[in-house]
């Protein structure tokens, strides 16, 4: 049975039914439970639920040691920018370990951390810095956009044998969802079409998946029927999803909250351009943050973000509905 | 400790020196077969034994990239260990991981870190999962190892910090070999430039912190026992400061390929022109150091010394011309393992 619910409160039923479906998940972080009533607490104990001091390469380099001894570690990062401060222990160590010892050993971890809250948190606690973690391999990248997807990918993304980054977006805590109860999977490498068009392919991540809705609105007032592919995971990447797209609608726009060139649009654009050029009848356009740093101010920080009218724009651009930016 | 047990002790010492002089030796004889870095355990290997002699069933351990000694004490198969090193399909991980990243989680040990310091949250990770297990259990330890310089790194300090704090059954084993690489301990540590033991960082910690000669693999065998019991009863963690003697250059020279690789003077001479400290410190190698304490007590004689000798070089002989023979991993197998 499925009832709409919160994309936060999602997550949270995602770990508990994971922590109480098997006993090595363990959770922690900073100010994770810090009282003894916290309902996590109650259910598993200070074992299995634990509030760790602001040490994020002792947080992470630990998951990698738990998993490595047969436990199934979620560390609470809180923000993905914290993982910076421990980016060897993340990038460097979890996915290299089960490949350097020629597969004797496994590395079950989930960073989990929020991203991308450009509600006024200025420089530093608003990045889209996925793509940072993409590319690595061993390691794996969940984003979900919608709370069905965020109790989902998590419950796959603990189950999974390897470690994973899980990513859930600040602005979209308190969107609601129609969410499955009980046990609800959501397998890494399959995206998934939010609207079905002919007429332009619209690849989003994350928020601008709500943003690309949007735009395929207006569009529709127009005549341009788009079609919203979510990937879900950007590694793995449903690449023939997205070609199958691009081949029936000839068209695609890319829109990413990161910086261009710190993007998942980027890189799946490159992917289209080597596997699926014959399909394309324009250019693609990608619509990305722009090169700046999140400012503070509400009109600036506004500015640099992709929304729905950019999308729009770029797809009316890539149809021919509109003359090309310069 | 009975005789027998002295005696292996003093076997696997001289086992892992045999086995670090054929890598060495690689280098002249077989030009070529070793390619990147290696970091040698000459010098350490009482510090190593003395260490893993106290280990009970299920105790694990995490070290870095200067990691030989560890499985040949722990009885993984020197044929393995030497193939990897060679880059070879039955190299221990398969020639996936080199000199630098061995492992054999079916002994205990869960692999290492190549870069300097950041296998110790990891350690401690295992120490976390020990806890855990440990309420069920009897009780098991986790030992870390890592270098004097890992004791400037941030993990270092958030790592103890975590398990002081949550009594986790972790010794910290702090090979101080007083060189990060060629730079010497006092140029870069305010303890040793105090003139302090670096063992003195556990206060900052509230553990118990601990110098001891790592060139005494008795003297080591004592303080890690006494660690790992205070660990295995739920006390917390020690940070343990074994003092060594590296009787190699930190490691190979590093050049691009076509530039024959071997091992330049130990920094003491090489940098500081400090020939007097290092033939000090041949003059105080632990491996005949403690042959003869065995011979005076009557443990060990030169004839049975002999035999354990002659037998490591056997062993070694072997291990070298196992992994000579063994062949290169197909290349398209470089994409398996990447995720499980």
């Amino acid at each position: 049975m499925a009832r709409e619910i919160p994309y936060i409160v999602a997550v949270n039923e995602a770990l508990q039914f994971e922590m109480e479906r098997d006993e090595t998940v363990v959770f922690y972080g900073q100010d994770v439970a810090p009282s003894d009533e916290d309902p996590l607490v109650k259910a598993f104990g200070r074992d299995r639920v634990r509030v760790s001091p602001i040490s994020e390469t002792a947080e992470i380099g630990m998951a990698t040691g738990l998993a490595l001894a047969g436990f199934r570690p979620v560390v609470e990062l809180l923000m993905a920018e914290f993982m910076l401060v421990a980016m060897n222990q993340v990038v460097n160590e979890a996915p290299r370990l089960r490949y350097m010892s020629g597969g004797q050993v496994k590395v079950p971890v989930v960073f989990k951390a929020g991203y991308g809250f450009t509600a006024g948190w200025a420089g530093q606690h608003t990045g889209s810095i996925y793509n940072m973690f993409c590319g690595i391999p061993g390691l794996k990248v969940a984003l979900p956009s919608t709370p069905a997807d965020a109790k989902g990918l998590l419950a796959t993304a603990i189950r999974d044998d390897n470690p994973v980054c899980y990513f859930i977006h600040y602005l979209l805590v308190l969107e609601h969802g129609d969410v499955p109860e009980g046990e609800y999977l959501v397998p890494f490498g399959e995206a998934s079409v939010r609207r079905t068009g002919s007429d332009v392919t619209i690849v989003a991540t994350g928020w601008t998946v709500g943003k690309a809705l949007q735009a395929a609105e207006l569009l529709a007032q127009e005549g341009i029927e788009a079609e919203v592919i979510d990937p879900r995971t950007l590694q793995p990447l449903d690449l023939p999803a997205i070609l199958s797209s691009v081949e029936k609608t000839g068209h695609l726009v890319l829109a990413d909250q990161a910086t261009r060139h710190a993007s998942a649009a980027s890189f799946i654009a490159a992917e289209v351009a080597e596997h699926g050029f014959g399909y394309l009848k324009a250019p693609v356009k990608l619509v990305t943050a722009l090169d700046a740093t999140i400012p503070y101010s509400q009109p600036m920080e506004a500015y640099v973000l992709p929304d729905e009218h950019k999308i729009a724009d770029a797809a009316r651009q890539v149809v021919g509905a509109a003359p090309v930016a310069a | 400790m009975d005789n027998d047990r002295l005696i292996w002790m003093y076997t696997q010492m001289v086992r892992i020196r045999e086995f670090e002089e054929r890598v060495k030796r690689t280098f002249d004889e077989h030009p070529g077969v070793i390619r990147g870095h290696t970091h040698l355990a000459d010098g350490a290997e009482a510090s190593i034994v003395g260490s893993l002699a106290t280990m009970q069933p299920g105790d694990q351990l995490m070290a870095t990239y200067r990691c030989h000694g560890y499985p040949i004490t722990l009885g993984t198969d020197t044929k393995a260990i030497m193939a990897e090193i060679y880059g070879r399909t039955d190299g221990l991980c398969g020639g996936y991981g080199g000199s630098m990243h061995l492992a054999d989680p079916g002994r205990g040990f869960l692999g290492t870190s190549g870069i300097v310091g950041q296998g110790i949250p990891q350690a401690t990770g295992v120490g976390y999962a020990a806890q855990i297990r440990n309420r069920t259990q009897p009780p098991t330890v986790v030992l870390c190892f890592f270098g004097d310089g890992a004791s400037k790194q941030g993990a270092f300090h958030e790592s103890l910090n975590l398990a002081s704090l949550w009594k986790l059954p972790v010794v910290y084993i702090m090979e101080n070999n007083n060189y990060n690489v060629a730079t010497r301990s006092e140029q870069e540590d305010a303890n040793a430039a105090a003139g302090e033991p670096l063992s003195v960082k556990a206060k900052a910690h509230s553990m118990p912190g601990v110098t001891v000669d790592g060139g005494d693999p008795l003297a080591v065998h004592a303080t890690v026992s006494e660690a790992a019991d205070r660990a295995r009863r739920g006390d917390g963690p020690t940070l343990v400061e074994s003092k060594v003697y590296r009787l190699s250059a930190h490691g190979n020279l590093i050049a691009p390929p076509g530039v024959p690789l071997h091992y330049e003077e130990h920094e003491a001479i090489r940098v500081f022109g400090n020939r007097d400290e290092y033939e000090a410190a041949l003059r105080g190698d632990p491996v005949p150091r403690f042959r003869m304490q065995l011979i005076e007590q009557g443990v060990l004689d030169v004839a049975r010394a002999d035999e354990i000798a002659q037998a490591a070089r056997e062993e070694m002989d072997a291990a070298v011309q196992f992994a000579l023979d063994s062949p290169f991993p197909a290349p398209e197998a470089a994409t398996n393992f990447v995720y499980a």
